[in-house]
């Protein structure tokens, strides 16, 4: 078993999660479970701690709703680094995001801190190409438009 | 002849979804339907139930789809429309929102009556947990 396996089944078994950081970086899931409470303050806080953040059920490597995959999958085209938390690890999370953003369905996606919407909205502005402007505002490139710019300077030489 | 086209697009459309609707009793899509047409009288609408696609009971009413033509989001942004909707539908079924409702709001400028509703994305498993 591996050892990323055994931690998964701790976190499960609420072991570690108090010993957890709230979040990890870039495509790791929350372990939320390990706090008490989410008010106001808590979750302003948490939509805060990085540019881009989601709010899913399971986590980026094993996302266990089909939306929450499809909002996965469209960051992982952008090339985007974001925290992501699963709700599925704590139900008061679970109520109190929805509160908070005045949205009844998960997945989540805030940006700079501000709600974005869920994943029939990120779908639409990756379509769009509004994700791409968005991000840009707050200081992330998206790969997909490095990749235009590269294919746009081959053809220029 | 616009409205024609409309009207077989949705007789295709509910012929293409018969599979998933109850034809007896499906009163959670009903109100879903009533409640959007009443609010935004919309030009087009489709209330898709595709529960079928997830692991719930056979017939249940908990997975929805909707997509909405109205001329009362033209000035609307995306954001703004679909907490519209949602609010509606959440007025309607006081406070029993469904499980999942994925909402297409389009104005009738951006709607195309050739258009078809692609389904949602396949369930990976996490209803009920």
């Amino acid at each position: 078993m591996s050892g990323k396996l055994i931690l998964r089944q701790l976190l499960r078994q609420g072991i570690v999660a108090q010993r957890m950081p709230m979040f990890k970086r870039f495509e790791s899931a929350t372990t939320a479970s390990g706090a008490t409470n989410f008010n106001k303050d808590t979750l302003k806080q948490l939509v805060n701690t990085n540019k881009v953040v989601i709010f899913m059920k399971g986590n980026p490597e094993a996302p266990k709703c089909g939306f929450s995959n499809a909002v996965v999958q469209i960051l992982r085209m952008h090339g985007v680094q974001y925290d992501a938390h699963d709700v599925l690890q704590s139900d008061e999370l679970r109520q109190s995001i929805k509160e908070f953003s005045d949205w009844p369905t998960i997945p989540q996606v805030y940006i700079n801190g501000e709600f974005v919407g869920g994943c029939d909205i990120l779908l639409q502005m990756h379509q769009s190409g509004d994700l791409i402007e968005e991000l840009k505002k707050v200081g992330i490139e998206s790969i997909l438009l490095k990749e235009a710019d590269n294919k746009d300077n081959t053809k220029a030489d | 002849m616009n409205i024609f086209r409309s009207a077989t697009l949705t007789l295709r459309s509910a012929q293409l979804h018969r599979m998933s609707a109850t034809p007896q009793t499906a009163p959670i899509e009903a109100a879903i339907r009533a409640a959007l047409s009443d609010e935004l009288l919309p030009v087009h609408l489709e209330v898709i139930n595709e529960s079928y696609m997830h692991n719930v009971p056979k017939g249940s009413e908990t997975h929805f789809k909707v997509l909405v033509v109205s001329e009362k989001f033209n000035d609307l942004t995306l954001i703004k429309r679909h907490r519209l909707v949602n609010s509606i539908v959440q007025e309607k079924l006081a406070g029993n929102f469904v499980h999942a409702l994925s909402i297409e709001a389009k104005t009738p400028k951006q709607w195309d009556p050739n258009y078809i509703v692609e389904p949602s994305p396949n369930c990976r498993g996490g209803f009920g947990k």
